[in-house]
């Protein structure tokens, strides 16, 4: 009933996943040390920077500010998972069109913050964007190409809808 | 940093979670959405042997209108609150103070009740709680209990929670049409905690206002009653409102602004946040 080990069974990128782990692993160091899915980062660890983003349950989180035992049952996605279905292949091309990165160290958990931005369909303005992606802020960049880019791929999915 | 080991448990109800506070050692810590706690833990300013999962019993989250007060669960997380409409309409205070709690992904985890139970003295909602007069609902070992705003905040990070309490929901008088609030804060990022920040609620009477309720946060261990600006307010007097913060406030210096900083800021705030107030809202 409780422990020091938690037996947990969840889908990470569609895939069914079950695994023993200790119960203090963050969901972020389960995703990269035990499922070897390294595109979330691990920055701050106090979820100040937002670079171990990840989608449980279809909504974004810190994936440092949640423990692997707590998603039992859950659905995780990680920036494979989205990058491999293709559902954020326009961010990703914007990013790269507008060098909207640096180190890149930030890159993946801007991309699913700025798609869950984007979810509702509407075209955000520029100062929503920066308000939604401040999460996110995290060294180098002064994330103008960043606002760039999601920018134009607001407008470009919703058609000019504001 | 990694957290120091402990144990985990998925509490299966609101008693389960009681009887599993009752340690010897008293080491044990409610999970909420963690977004908190996770963070203290992963530094080690925490170390508890256990942690008591509050995330799968039901009825703890939820947004109702009953008895002229609107009654938020303790798990409903912030985005919920957030997106309500109920919540736009009856407690237009926590719906202005929504977006300024932490970022996105925060507030997708984030409770209401893990929120007010923590107390963090730089938090919004503790203070929102205040402005408007709202009470708290706890369930404890000995039955359920409500405790009023006024004597929830007891000190830093301490409030009228005991060791094996559980915080349930938050209740705050729904709005009426005479009902104004604002809203106001100072970060240095959005999202961040704030160096000050100022909820605040009254009513409309005539072309003034009474029952002005200012509650700083970031100011003190606890959100705090500016009880002299008030009285200044509702006499219509923004800039002898300004000068009686003098007396209501003495901030501490702290990593983010010196307590003269925070004074200063606190004068701009309560003019902006007057301004809202004066202000019929929709």
């Amino acid at each position: 009933m409780s422990g020091h080990r938690c037996e947990i069974a969840l889908t990470v990128n569609g895939e069914s996943v079950m695994e023993t782990v200790d119960a203090r692993k963050t969901l972020v160091d389960f995703l990269r040390d035990d499922l070897v899915l390294t595109g979330s980062h691990v920055g701050c660890e106090h979820g100040v920077c937002g670079a171990c983003t990840v989608r449980v349950d279809g909504v974004v989180v810190r994936g440092c500010l949640m423990l692997a035992a707590q998603c039992d049952g859950a659905k995780v996605e990680t920036i494979e998972g989205v990058s491999d279905s293709g559902e954020i292949a326009d961010l990703q091309a914007a990013f790269e069109q507008r060098n909207a990165l640096q180190c890149g160290f930030c890159t993946p958990g801007m991309l699913l913050t700025a798609q869950e931005l984007l979810a509702n369909g509407k075209a955000p303005n520029r100062e929503k964007i920066r308000e939604h992606i401040s999460g996110n802020y995290c060294r180098c960049t002064g994330y103008h190409a960043i606002v760039d880019a999601i920018e134009s791929v607001a407008q470009a999915r919703s058609g000019g809808k504001r | 940093m990694k957290p120091a080991p402990f144990a985990y448990a998925k509490a299966k109800s609101l008693d389960h979670a009681i009887e599993l506070l009752a340690r010897p050692d008293g080491d044990a810590r409610l999970l909420a959405g963690g977004q908190s706690l996770i963070a203290t833990l992963n530094m080690r300013l925490s170390a508890p042997k256990l942690l008591i999962d509050l995330n799968g019993i039901g009825g703890l989250a939820g947004i109702a209108v009953k008895n002229g007060m609107i009654e938020i669960g303790a798990l409903t997380r912030h985005a919920e609150a957030e997106r309500s409409a109920d919540i736009a309409r009856h407690a237009p205070l926590i719906a202005l103070a929504m977006p300024h709690i932490g970022h996105a992904a925060i507030r997708n985890r984030g409770t209401l009740g893990g929120s007010i139970a923590f107390a963090d003295p730089a938090a919004e909602l503790p203070a929102c709680l205040l402005a408007l007069g709202g009470e708290v609902e706890i369930a404890g070992p000995k039955g359920r209990r409500t405790v009023k705003s006024n004597d929830f905040f007891k000190g830093l990070f301490e409030t009228a929670l005991g060791p094996r309490d559980v915080l349930t929901a938050i209740r705050v008088p729904a709005a009426t049409k005479d009902t104004r609030v604002g809203f106001a804060e100072f970060a240095r990022r959005h999202g961040d905690y704030a160096m000050v920040g100022l909820a605040a609620s009254a009513k409309a009477n005539g072309k003034g206002l009474i029952d002005v309720r200012l509650a700083y946060f970031g100011v003190g261990n606890i959100p705090l009653r500016a009880k002299k600006a008030e009285a200044a307010l509702a006499g219509g007097n923004v800039d002898d409102a300004v000068k009686a913060l003098a007396s209501d406030l003495d901030p501490s210096d702290d990593v983010q602004a010196t307590g003269a900083t925070k004074k200063h800021l606190a004068g701009v705030l309560l003019r902006r946040v007057a301004k809202q107030l004066m202000e019929p809202q929709p």
